[in-house]
């Protein structure tokens, strides 16, 4: 029997994280982490800091190893067996390219933050959290690219992600996102990541869209997507021990925590809308509607985990109600809004199926015939006579969450919804009251955005037109862009699965190249 | 809400391994509802839900380490109750 195995749980782990640590002598505690005091949080005892896994770093690798040995047995087994060519279409793979453009830059976002969040903490207990997590997301991003450099071998849009997260406009939603998580001092940062993001929101991407993702043939995409989900186990309670630990040092910290609770809900909601679309419209098999995800993974679950927190003092997040009433519209604006700016975007759009828009239809028996199926039966006939449409206009972006203002008053959802600011003699426009009061509570901040839409007009990416704008995104066109229906994705599919002459007529009436 | 809303919950990958989990939690929580999705399970119990130990030694004819979990678990809900016996969730409310 090894040493470690007389000791128990909690006796190992104090020998293991706590008494690694230990009181400086020659410098201030306040000269080694100069952060932790400026945002206003009180902290009396960092040894009040209860770590619900009680993981050691020994137990940490062991385990780690052993995620990692399943994880790529599954990704060889998937490329050795061709699985590409046995998901239910190649319309699916669209949705890998959001993820690995849209995502997996912030696995390694996420990297970076909590190792930095880790330096500057002055307690044991979560310098250890935040090292794991740090480690944790370094692994997320690897594996994401393992995984999905093998689609890159066979479909277009994938050969350079973190070039185009960088640059492409619809990707400035997830980089400023974790842009404006990083620049807030450690314990909003917490906050933001691991509680709002990661326990009230990520489930909706790693659960249902995962499962999604299993149902369409994907293995080695649910692989690795429940592989990270399991270290997210470990994050959201990390999330949720920061929020317990920050109320019960100083009521002080109480409205603080609200207010970053109130902030970040909102800015995690309006980038998961992007994953209400992934749902809906980007996997052919379905297994859930948003509308349905977003009850059970929010308002039930969600539900329960605040009122868990009203002892605390911390109620439902600011404008939650809001989110319940775009259920139901969510989804189609933004699937409208790509197939608007499809030449402009890394993967393809479509308009669904007929028994796609029968699923719709019963998933959305409120709004989907009354306000979406026209919009999509219209385009359909555009497409019919050889006319797709494509909106050459470039939209006004939200200032906060820099979707365009595509979003509809939360109770009429035939109105766009515009809010806007003044600040310094300039006008700042919102797509909602939620990002409006994000901006008026720190507008210094959110006056730096770089807004995509803007940047193009100023001259900042690559030139005035489109195919500039696309060759500064390394985005090629007639390849990566456009409608899937005339798509070399599509005519390579239908190939493979020995429908030679659609593949041919395909390729002839690429109106796309 | 008429009904309160205390629900912890704790989803597993859906195979071989999660089996005698799955199995250990449905006998020690009387409540728990079990419901498959594509790949994954999603365990769902009012207020507490607990996995011990012994009744998963018992169905595997092994030792097993509640830390083990890590290895198929997919996400959970409530707070983390961990020691060598069982692996937790509960709802303080």
């Amino acid at each position: 029997m090894s040493a470690n195995q007389r000791l128990n749980l909690r006796e190992k782990y104090q020998k293991f994280t706590r008494d690694l640590a230990w009181e400086p002598s020659y410098q201030k505690k306040s000269d080694i982490f100069p952060q932790t005091d400026f945002e206003g949080i009180h902290i009396h005892d960092w040894d009040k800091w209860e770590d619900p896994f009680r993981l050691t770093v020994d137990a940490y690798w062991k385990y780690q190893a052993e995620k990692e040995k399943k994880l790529y047995s599954i990704i060889d087994a998937f490329a050795q067996n061709n699985g590409q060519l046995n998901v239910t279409d190649a319309r699916y793979i669209n949705a890998l390219k959001l993820f690995l453009t849209g995502v997996s830059p912030l696995e390694y976002a996420a990297h970076r933050g909590f190792a930095m969040a880790g330096r500057q903490f002055g307690g044991v207990g979560p310098q250890v959290s935040c090292q794991m997590q740090s480690i944790d997301e370094l692994r997320h991003v690897q594996t994401q690219i393992h995984t999905i450099s093998h689609y890159n071998k066979y479909f277009n849009g994938f050969h350079d992600w973190q070039h185009m997260h960088d640059r492409v406009w619809y990707l400035s939603v997830p980089k400023s996102f974790f842009d404006d998580a990083m620049s807030a001092g450690p314990f909003e940062f917490v906050t933001a990541i691991s509680f709002s993001f990661e326990y009230v929101l990520t489930n909706l991407l790693f659960m249902p869209f995962m499962s999604g993702a299993a149902f369409n043939g994907d293995m080695a995409t649910v692989t690795f997507g429940f592989s990270a989900q399991s270290d997210e186990s470990r994050h959201m309670t990390l999330g949720l021990e920061v929020i317990k630990f920050m109320l019960e040092q100083d009521e002080r910290n109480v409205p603080i925590v609200q207010k970053w609770i109130d902030k970040w809900f909102w800015r995690g909601y309006r980038l998961l809308a992007l994953v209400s679309m992934m749902m809906d419209y980007m996997l052919p098999k379905r297994v859930m509607s948003w509308k349905e995800a977003w009850e059970m993974y929010f308002e039930q679950n969600g539900g329960a985990l605040f009122e868990d927190l009203a002892r605390y003092g911390i109620r439902m997040p600011k404008y939650w109600e809001v989110t319940v009433k775009e259920k139901e519209r969510l989804s189609h604006e933004v699937w409208s809004t790509f197939y608007n700016y499809d030449h402009a975007a890394a993967f393809h759009s479509w308009v669904p199926d007929e028994a796609e828009m029968q699923w719709l239809t019963t998933k959305y028996p409120h709004t989907f015939d009354q306000y979406y199926r026209p919009r999509f039966e219209h385009w359909q006939s555009q497409t019919d006579k050889g006319e797709r449409w494509y909106n050459n206009t470039l939209p006004m972006l939200c200032q906060t969450c820099q979707i365009p203002m595509v979003f509809t008053e939360p109770d009429d959802p035939t109105t766009t919804c515009y809010r806007s600011s003044d600040y310094k003699g300039e006008k700042y426009h919102f797509c909602s009251d939620g990002c409006k009061d994000i901006f008026d509570d720190e507008p210094e901040k959110y006056v730096q955005a770089w807004l995509p839409v803007h940047q193009i007009y100023q001259g900042n990416c690559g030139g005035a037109s489109v195919p500039e704008v696309l060759e500064w995104y390394h985005l090629r066109d007639g390849e990566d862009n456009k409608d899937y229906l005339y798509s070399q994705d599509r005519a390579n599919w239908l190939k493979w699965k020995g429908l030679t002459e659609e593949a041919e007529r395909t390729l002839k009436a690429v109106v796309n190249g | 809400m008429v009904n309160k809303n205390n629900n912890v919950y704790i989803a597993l990958q859906n195979n071989e391994e999660s089996r005698p989990l799955i199995e250990a939690i449905e006998h020690d929580n009387s409540d728990a509802r079990v419901e498959f999705y594509p790949a994954m399970v999603k365990i769902d119990a009012p207020g507490r839900l607990v996995i011990r130990r012994e009744t998963v030694e018992d169905l595997i004819g092994r030792d097993w380490d509640p830390q083990e979990i890590h290895i198929n678990l997919i996400s959970l809900s409530g707070n983390v109750i961990e020691d060598e016996d069982q692996f937790g969730l509960e709802r303080a409310n």
